[in-house]
């Protein structure tokens, strides 16, 4: 128990630290064509620490979209508007404040969280039990996972089809309108 | 001696939220400090993809395996259901992340700049002109 746990924490600790070091590389760079690339290197390792942690199906939907679909977008945009940021004006430390004045409020409040992985959490012990002995007899899909979001939670499921749908219609208003008024330049065709 | 260990026991077991807590914080530090659209959209998604790795990681049992059932009757599987919730979340993080980068896309088209600094001088010279035509009608 005490020596997996320990091999499970070492792998963490590393892919954590590949994770921070790509999140400041992007906080600090200003090339954004650079930024984009290690956004899709973050996204890929989170998606092997998702693995790590049992979550195989959000790790290959995090994998296909966060690695994938979110890099292109990112690149098609890129080519639209430019590769170079500019040096902000302001000084960094406000934010800096803030977001340490947030992280310390954050810790603080994990104090009181149940330990990692332990098996009588309370997140583990009415909801979790029920699906998983029930899939079985009242589905008979072997990936639960796959039963409660199609089956038990179908209409969750549908109201993201409705989200997505809605946004795409969005987007499509948003860069397809520009094309017809030739005022407003022909770039969101492109 | 047993203080130390129990210590440590709780460093062990509660590291992993405080990691997501500065990975967390370092996405809302590129959204807030940072002027450029595309990049506060980045960070958007760093802080995003944190929070999913906090859910997950409840779910998390030691000594399990994923939520797919086998035929061992002793296994242990992991929570399936932030692994439900999070799957819906990524679908719509993606959409919200595609209509903001449409936004960034007309913004450069009107305004010819997505730095911010730039973006509020010109709001405020179009105020300005807006202000001095509609005194002058009158």
């Amino acid at each position: 128990m005490t020596a997996s746990l320990i091999g499970i924490a070492v792998i963490d600790i590393l892919l954590f630290t590949f994770l921070v070091i790509t999140a400041i590389a992007i906080a600090r760079l200003r090339n954004l064509f650079a930024v984009v690339m290690l956004a899709g290197v973050f996204s890929l390792l989170s998606a092997a620490l998702l693995a790590t942690l049992d979550a195989v199906d959000v790790a290959f939907t995090e994998a296909a979209v966060g690695a994938g679909i979110s890099t292109v977008l990112l690149l098609g945009t890129l080519a639209l508007t430019g590769r170079e940021e500019k040096k902000p004006r302001h000084s960094p430390f406000l934010p800096l404040l803030v977001c340490l004045v947030t992280g310390a409020a954050l810790i603080y409040g994990t104090l009181d969280m149940p330990s990692f992985g332990a098996a009588n959490n309370p997140a583990q012990e009415h909801l979790a039990r029920e699906y998983l002995e029930r899939t079985p007899v009242e589905t008979g899909v072997p990936n639960v996972v796959t039963a409660i979001l199609a089956s038990y939670r179908g209409f969750d499921t549908l109201g993201e089809v409705l989200v997505v749908f809605t946004a795409a219609i969005a987007v499509l208003l948003l860069l397809g309108a520009s094309g017809k008024r030739p005022s407003a330049g022909r770039r969101g065709e492109e | 001696m047993s203080e130390l260990v129990l210590d440590l026991e709780f460093i062990v077991g509660h590291y992993n939220y405080w990691m997501f807590v500065i990975l967390m914080m370092t996405g809302l530090y590129v959204t807030v400090s940072r002027g450029n659209l595309v990049k506060k959209i980045v960070g958007l998604n760093i802080f995003q993809t944190s929070v999913f790795m906090l859910y997950i990681s409840m779910g998390k049992i030691i000594g399990g395996t994923a939520p797919i059932l086998i035929d061992d009757p002793d296994a242990v599987y992991s929570n399936p259901l932030p692994h439900v919730l999070i799957l819906t979340a990524i679908v719509v993080g993606i959409a919200t992340t595609a209509l903001g980068l449409a936004l960034v896309v007309r913004i450069r088209e009107t305004y010819g700049t997505i730095e911010e600094d730039e973006l509020l001088v010109l709001e405020h010279e179009m105020e300005f002109a807006e202000a001095v035509q509609g005194g002058g009608s009158r």
